[in-house]
């Protein structure tokens, strides 16, 4: 079975986000730049059902900028085999990602497809459904276990009340949640291999589907800073705090 | 900063704008690379120190190795440490693609090493080890010893040791008493007993490769009588599967006062006569393969004691700018919220000292790792050479620098914290007691500054210390016209004349025949001179600086680029000029020291 993981670059997990000083984004210049760590678990899994035999080939996918071929790398030297990226320089936002996933999936016929269940920049927690809904594919999301059988997949999700298992036909889409597997460690000799691992180079504009945003962003603020609590004197001043200036109750 | 130990801005800046590591990959052995693959190393490195390394740190120092039935046991968690740093690749990370290498450049691999020393210097004494231990293998050994004890330190298989000093004898290696008897059949029998020997027993890796100094029989007396063997902890059979155990014993462990994760042991050889050794090279040539891999070795404890203050300095910034505690002097209102203390002047001073002391003992380092890779890799013979006599001089500066101020880097990093730093509950007291070996291990500071002063100054008629010069110089007349740096080029170049008349004096003094005198203040010689090589390569990061924000560098790396300018000026306002007084007294060579009678103290 071959495995199409996606990936996306987004900002490293461990730097702190500015915001742009015109509010129109967050500040990405001299930004230093990741794999999302939810894809580096889709990537990581897909790895391991190559080398548990459940796969035979793992292509990992990516949608943007020349840089997002870094990331590709990352994908590379962590096991998978080869690499296609659809460079862009648009915007791009759920909808346009799946449509353009859905044309590499068409092509490349796989019989999963995996990733993260959202990105940290957006948290959008969409691309996957919107990918399953175009391909028609059942979809499994935010799964922390995956076991194949006879060409079905058990797939244990991570659901608000516990934990629920489906059983999904293949091909599907599967997005993957935290305690899905830890990621390893790209080695040394690996980094050096992925380079040499072909990476496809398609132009978005070729693929024939349209990627133009849907949702316009008015402005991007910091949240509000915390404010300094006080105290208050007695229940009394308390109600009426909570009535007359937090407006919280009747 | 993002990582706990180190600053990853700083390390990039060093490695590229500075020392512009990334034109190493114009070069046939490094051709593969580029600045993509060279800062995924880096970056691994940072990652495995955080993640890894930094949060096991604490357990390896608490849970020391002990001895348990004759075996040494380490902490499960200095276990995952040391799996980490080997299956990353680390041990072979310079060799051949085709032998499980990246090719990577000496000055990446060192910045790497260090991130890893950062985060737990005692746990990657044992990759130290081990990859001395290979790579002298790779030089020294025959094809069989290659397969059967080389490979498996390269792959993390089995780990390496050194085993060179005795109970009675440390840094005077002519006076070891450990014998090898030839046994007949090309091997020998060797027997004695070896202190101080890090990793000398663990319990990580399926078996350990001592490398051993012995005398054979026959042996001339003194340093020329001195050969080197292999003597694994089990024998590896010519199939390379374990054998019987070799006869090596823990007679007993030192109970150290930091770098703990990594076990020290007194090891016996041979008490029933069961030792087998392998010669390593020609008989009586043992010190020479072992000396060898001194420049690097010794490049790396620089680089631990830079990296040691590092960490140290990083968790002092974290610290003082969370800390609250009272108000600025100018404004004590009691009724508005203390302050983090990084906004006192004199939490200023202190990490302002410990950043001029720590990010130039990086540079120090990274930069001799660069002249090991000209000296290596460089297309032109001329410069090959340069680099050679440049590393000559610098090495012991490298060893012994960054061990003598990083420690009192160390000892700010504490004093930011008050009495917390003082408490195991932070970890800035753990790297202080971890730095402080490096002042004595690889060589004492007090020998390395012998070596400056006594050789290396003065081989080929001061051939090394002239290239030196030359390259400060060069340097100074490149920053002469920076408004902002021509005060320090002043400085440096009245430094630079003055080390070279106090030089000449210590000469004079020696070509009188008061050799004795002549190196009393030797070890004040290699901190005045590591002071002007630190200022010189604090210009040199103050000009990346400059260029940078006159180019007009994006505002939140403007602040980046202000420090290094700020961190300049104090190293040559407090630092090189405080130097003043000690090569004054280099000048006169002061006898003071070398006058006492034994009986006056």
């Amino acid at each position: 079975m071959k495995v199409l993981v996606a990936v996306k670059r987004t900002i490293d997990p461990n730097v702190k986000v500015r915001v742009k000083s015109d509010q129109t984004g967050v500040e990405t210049a001299n930004v230093k730049m990741a794999m999302n760590p939810f894809c580096e678990i889709a990537v990581e899994e897909a790895v391991r059902m190559k080398e548990a035999g459940s796969a035979n080939e793992v292509v990992a996918v990516s949608a943007g900028a020349d840089k997002a071929q870094e990331t590709l790398r990352t994908a590379l030297a962590m096991g998978a085999d080869r690499a296609v990226h659809i460079v862009t320089e648009a915007e791009l936002q759920p909808l346009a990602v799946a449509r353009l996933l859905k044309v590499i999936a068409d092509e490349e016929q796989p019989g999963l497809v995996i990733m993260g269940k959202q990105a940290i920049d957006d948290d959008s927690n969409q691309t996957g459904q919107m990918l399953a809904a175009l391909l028609g594919w059942p979809q499994a999301t935010f799964a922390s276990e995956i076991e194949f059988k006879d060409g079905t997949a058990d797939v244990t999700r991570e659901i608000d009340g516990g934990l629920e298992t489906l059983n999904v036909n293949l091909p599907a889409v599967v997005t993957t949640d935290l305690r899905l597997n830890e990621p390893r460690y790209a080695s040394l000799p690996n980094i050096m291999k992925a380079k040499k691992k072909p990476i496809d180079r398609r132009e978005a504009d070729a693929l024939g589907v349209d990627i133009s945003p849907r949702l316009a962003i008015h402005k991007v603020e910091e949240p509000p800073k915390r404010e300094a609590g006080i105290k208050v004197a007695d229940v009394a001043e308390l109600v009426a705090k909570l009535r007359d200036d937090a407006k919280v109750i009747g | 900063m993002a990582s706990a130990v180190v600053n990853p801005r700083d390390l990039r800046f060093q490695l590229f704008d500075v020392l512009g590591s990334d034109a190493l990959c114009a070069r046939a052995r490094y051709r593969d690379h580029d600045r993509e693959s060279l800062e995924a190393a880096l970056d691994l490195a940072i990652q495995i120190a955080d993640e890894v390394l930094w949060p096991n740190a604490p357990i390896g120092d608490r849970d020391e190795p002990r001895l348990e039935n004759g075996r040494v046991r380490v902490p499960s968690a200095i276990h995952e440490s040391v799996a980490a740093i080997t299956d990353a690749g680390f041990i072979a990370a310079a060799l051949d693609y085709d032998r499980g290498g990246m090719q990577l450049p000496a000055v990446l691999l060192q910045a790497c090493l260090g991130v890893l020393k950062a985060a737990d210097t005692a746990t990657a004494g044992y990759l130290m080890l081990t990859k001395a231990a290979a790579n002298l293998l790779d030089v020294h050994g025959t094809d069989e010893q290659k397969r059967l004890y080389m490979e498996p330190l390269y792959a993390g298989r089995f780990l390496g040791t050194m085993c060179l000093s005795e109970p009675d004898v440390g840094s005077s290696l002519g006076d070891i008493r450990c014998r090898a008897v030839p046994a007949g059949d090309g091997t020998y029998r060797l027997s004695g007993s070896k202190m101080w020997i890090s990793g000398g027993d663990q319990d990580i890796s399926e078996n350990i490769v001592h490398l051993v100094l012995a005398k054979l029989p026959d042996a001339p007396p003194g340093v020329k009588g001195i050969s080197l063997f292999i003597v694994p902890k089990f024998r590896v059979n010519a199939d390379g599967t374990l054998g019987a155990p070799n006869d090596v014993a823990v007679a007993g462990l030192n109970h150290k006062m930091g770098y703990r994760a990594i076990s020290n042991c007194l090891l016996s050889f041979g008490e029933n006569g069961g030792c087998e050794a392998h010669l390593v090279g020609a008989p009586h040539a043992g010190l020479a393969c072992m000396f060898h891999m001194m420049n690097e070795a010794r490049i790396g404890v620089g680089i631990s004691g830079a990296m040691i203050g590092y960490a140290g300095y990083t968790q002092a910034v974290r610290y003082a700018r969370e800390r609250r505690q009272g108000r600025p002097v100018d404004n004590r209102d009691p009724t508005q919220p203390p302050v983090p203390i990084v906004r006192h002047a004199d939490v200023k001073r202190m990490l302002l000292k410990q950043k001029a002391i720590v990010e130039g003992a990086l540079a120090l380092c990274l930069t001799c790792a660069r002249y090991l890779d000209d000296m290596t890799t460089a297309t032109d013979e001329d410069q090959r050479q340069r680099a050679g006599l440049l590393l000559d001089i610098l090495t012991p500066i490298a060893k012994a620098w960054p061990a003598e101020f990083c420690q009192e880097a160390n000892s700010l990093a504490i004093q930011v914290h008050g009495g917390y730093g003082y408490t195991r509950d932070f970890p800035v007291e753990r790297l202080y007691r971890d730095n402080r070996l490096n002042a004595i291990h690889e060589g004492t500071n007090g020998i390395q500054a012998i070596d400056l002063l006594g050789r290396k100054a003065r081989s080929q008629d001061g051939a090394a210390l002239r290239a030196l010069m030359e390259e400060i110089r060069a340097d100074i007349d490149a920053a002469r016209d920076l408004p902002a740096l021509a005060e320090h080029c002043d400085a440096l170049a009245a430094a630079t004349g003055e080390i070279e008349g106090a030089t000449a004096a210590i000469g004079a003094a020696r070509a009188e025949g008061r050799i004795g005198d002549s190196l009393a203040n030797a070890s004040l010689y290699l901190n005045a001179l590591g002071h002007i090589v630190v200022a010189w390569l604090w210009l040199r990061q103050a000009r990346a600086a400059d260029d940078a924000l006159r180019q007009g560098a994006v505002t939140d790396d403007d602040a980046f680029y202000r420090g290094k300018l700020a961190a300049c000026r104090y190293f040559f306002r407090y630092e090189l000029a405080g130097m003043k007084p000690a090569i004054a007294l280099l000048a006169r060579v002061d006898t003071t020291c070398a006058e006492m009678d034994t009986n006056m103290f």
